[in-house]
């Protein structure tokens, strides 16, 4: 039977790269233990910088030419020209800045900044005040908070789906199209298609990821609030949303914006979305993407480097604010 | 529900704060609010139970009708499963099954490597004190601020020709393409400054009475961290673990660009983003297709949600 011997021949391929794979680990974790037991002998002057060196440099090594020479190579290469044969000077980000096609690209990811992160803190705020009170929590917190464990990818998949459209003389399967027509829409539109409506179908994708992570981190962030200030509030006369909007939205105002910017953060790197869904056609096309479309399908790597470095340039801010944030937190604890 | 007035004095801190925290609930009861939570949750498990829905059902009912038709014809099958796997149907010979195998061998590598070398960086930094090792540290620290698509180019370029400087080659080239390496050392590379970073945090906060005690006994760097630092830094490793094996799992830029598309050596998501691309219209292959890469995840998630949740909490600025 060919199915059969083709599962045949899946399975060998399924045990030899497994077994590479934990040979790598097992080569990898033996050399380690030969150097440790080598250098766990010597003695005398050499013994600490000999320990620093096996323990730190594999990362440090790993990590110059991993991180930090590319780092400065790419910002070398966004001047100069698509095979880095010539020198451009800033044509790449005069280009980045100044064509149309980009200018939808960088209005696309400023809307998705502005947006998604919003929306999903501002329901995620929501839920967590809401789902505290009720029972089963933790039921509706999981359920919320799984998108987050899935890939990108198959969250576009389960949301492409949601989103199929079908020509009106056949049964709709997309669950959207269908809603719509029950509620009396006759010919809804094919979604995906449907400019600037898509960047927001494609938007909501990422809100129903980072929901949950808002909504978790703002729970926690709530729970924490000394009994002594709600009381007084209390005990003041503040009652439902003046409460909340004067006394926890403050009290947990750092930690809002350190979800705020996660959010954003993800958003402006995130480039599986667009390319699952549309491929950054229809008018969806978002930095992330055209970076690499740039980089890797056009082979443009000048252009391709510039928009990377623009790309650093706009989440610097904000991962920058976020460490020194968490920092601070774990300093005061 | 407690309705005990919440200003007895005299209370365990743990109390206070669930009290606290029970006064600003209290205040935003209603009725409407459970429902809104409860349409919430329900809005965001729909499209996941649709997709495995569809993966359950015969080719011919999903073309024909949505999934919301099981509740009425209940009809499910296991067999999308075997085709996707094993058959392909997608114009190539092989199923899923070569990159389903192929995300386990390069995940289970790039969890391990980077863990090790950034529990032993971590170690060097806190305990085997030197002259600059914070700033060490602080650079380590800030590389966090760097994205992915910095580095791409360059390392791909590096993997592919080697580095040279002048006329002075400092890296050769190796002949990586087709193997796993690549992918291995990438995910690596970044994974780095955070596990450091988190690493760190966590061994340096290890009892100071108990390494001295270790030192005057006589114990070489390499034996503390064998036998104190790494069993005593179990939940931190594990919180990382569990991170960094489902953002390996789950990643499709560091595949996409140092792994390419082949049976060989690429991952579920970079052909599931393929077929996603290509072809949408056979939808009881391709949701057979998306929920296979989502069960380990899932698995994961629902088992050890307290590690996943913290790992995280923690991760949430990476790469």
């Amino acid at each position: 039977m060919p199915t059969a011997s083709l599962a045949d021949s899946a399975w060998t391929d399924a045990i030899t790269k497994l077994g590479n794979s934990f040979g790598a680990v097992a080569i990898f974790l033996g050399i380690l233990l030969v150097v440790f037991f080598a250098a766990g002998r010597a003695t005398g002057r050499l013994t600490r910088p000999l320990a620093i060196g096996v323990f730190l440099g594999p990362a440090v090594l790993l990590l110059i030419v991993g991180l930090v020479a590319p780092l400065v190579r790419t910002v070398y290469l966004s001047f100069y020209n698509d095979d880095s044969t010539r020198f451009l000077g800033g044509k790449n980000y005069g280009w980045a800045l100044t064509t149309d096609s980009i200018h939808q690209v960088l209005l696309n990811t400023l809307l998705w900044l502005v947006f998604a992160p919003l929306a999903a803190t501002g329901l995620g705020l929501v839920l967590a005040l809401l789902v505290e009170r009720m029972r089963y929590q933790a039921l509706y917190k999981s359920l919320i908070f799984m998108p987050m464990a899935v890939s990108l990818v198959g969250a576009s998949i389960i949301w492409k789906f949601v989103y199929e459209t079908r020509d009106s003389s056949q049964q709709q399967v997309g669950l959207l199209s269908q809603l719509a027509i029950s509620l009396g829409w006759r010919h809804p539109p094919n979604w995906i298609l449907s400019h600037p409506l898509n960047n927001f179908l494609l938007m909501a994708v990422m809100v129903w990821v980072q929901t949950g992570f808002a909504m978790v981190v703002l729970s926690a962030a709530i729970k924490a609030i000394p009994d002594e200030v709600t009381e007084a509030a209390r005990l003041d006369g503040a009652r439902g949303l003046k409460l909340f909007w004067f006394v926890t939205v403050p009290m947990i105002r750092t930690t809002l914006v350190v979800v705020l910017t996660t959010v954003m953060i993800t958003t402006l790197k995130a480039f599986d979305i667009v390319r699952t869904m549309t491929g950054g056609n229809f008018g969806t096309q978002v930095l992330a993407n055209e970076m690499y479309s740039q980089s890797f399908v056009q082979f443009n790597v000048g252009r391709g480097s510039a928009l990377a470095v623009i790309l650093f340039l706009a989440v610097l801010p904000l991962v920058a604010y976020n460490i020194v944030q968490l920092r601070k937190e774990r300093e005061t604890r | 529900m407690s309705t005990q007035p919440a200003t007895v004095p005299s209370k365990a801190v743990g109390a206070a704060e669930a009290t606290g925290s029970a006064a600003v609930r209290k205040s935003f009861s209603s009725p409407l609010g459970s429902v809104f939570v409860i349409a919430v949750t329900v809005l965001w498990t729909i499209p996941t139970f649709g997709l495995l829905a569809t993966s359950l059902r015969p080719k011919q009912a999903v073309a024909a009708s949505g999934w919301w038709e099981i509740f009425v014809h209940p009809q499910l099958i296991l067999s999308n499963y075997h085709t996707v796997l094993f058959d392909g149907g997608f114009g190539v010979s092989a199923g899923m099954m070569p990159f389903l195998v192929n995300s386990l061998a390069i995940s289970i590598p790039a969890t391990i490597f980077p863990l090790v070398l950034a529990a032993m960086a971590a170690y060097a930094l806190a305990w085997v004190r030197f002259r600059g090792s914070d700033t060490v540290f602080f650079i380590i620290f800030a590389l966090q601020v760097v994205p992915l698509q910095m580095a791409l180019i360059p390392l791909l370029q590096l993997f592919s020709g080697g580095a040279h400087l002048g006329g002075l080659t400092i890296i050769p080239a190796f002949d990586l393409h087709g193997t796993y390496v690549p992918v291995w050392l990438a995910h690596t590379m970044f994974a780095l400054p955070l596990a450091t970073f988190l690493l760190h945090n966590f061994i340096s906060q290890l009892p100071r009475d108990l390494m001295e005690a270790a030192v005057v006994d006589g114990a070489s760097h390499f034996k503390i961290f064998r036998s104190i630092v790494l069993p005593l830094c179990t939940p931190a490793l594990a919180s990382f673990a569990i991170f960094e094996f489902l953002w390996v799992w789950n990643d499709l830029l560091v595949a996409l660009t140092f792994a390419g598309g082949t049976p060989e050596v690429a991952p579920m998501t970079v052909r599931l983003a393929q077929l996603s691309g290509s072809f949408g219209g056979r939808w009881e292959v391709l949701t057979a297709g998306a929920f296979l890469s989502l069960i380990v995840p899932l698995i994961v998630f629902f088992s050890l949600q307290r590690y996943f949740v913290r790992g995280l909490l923690a991760g949430s600025v990476k790469g």
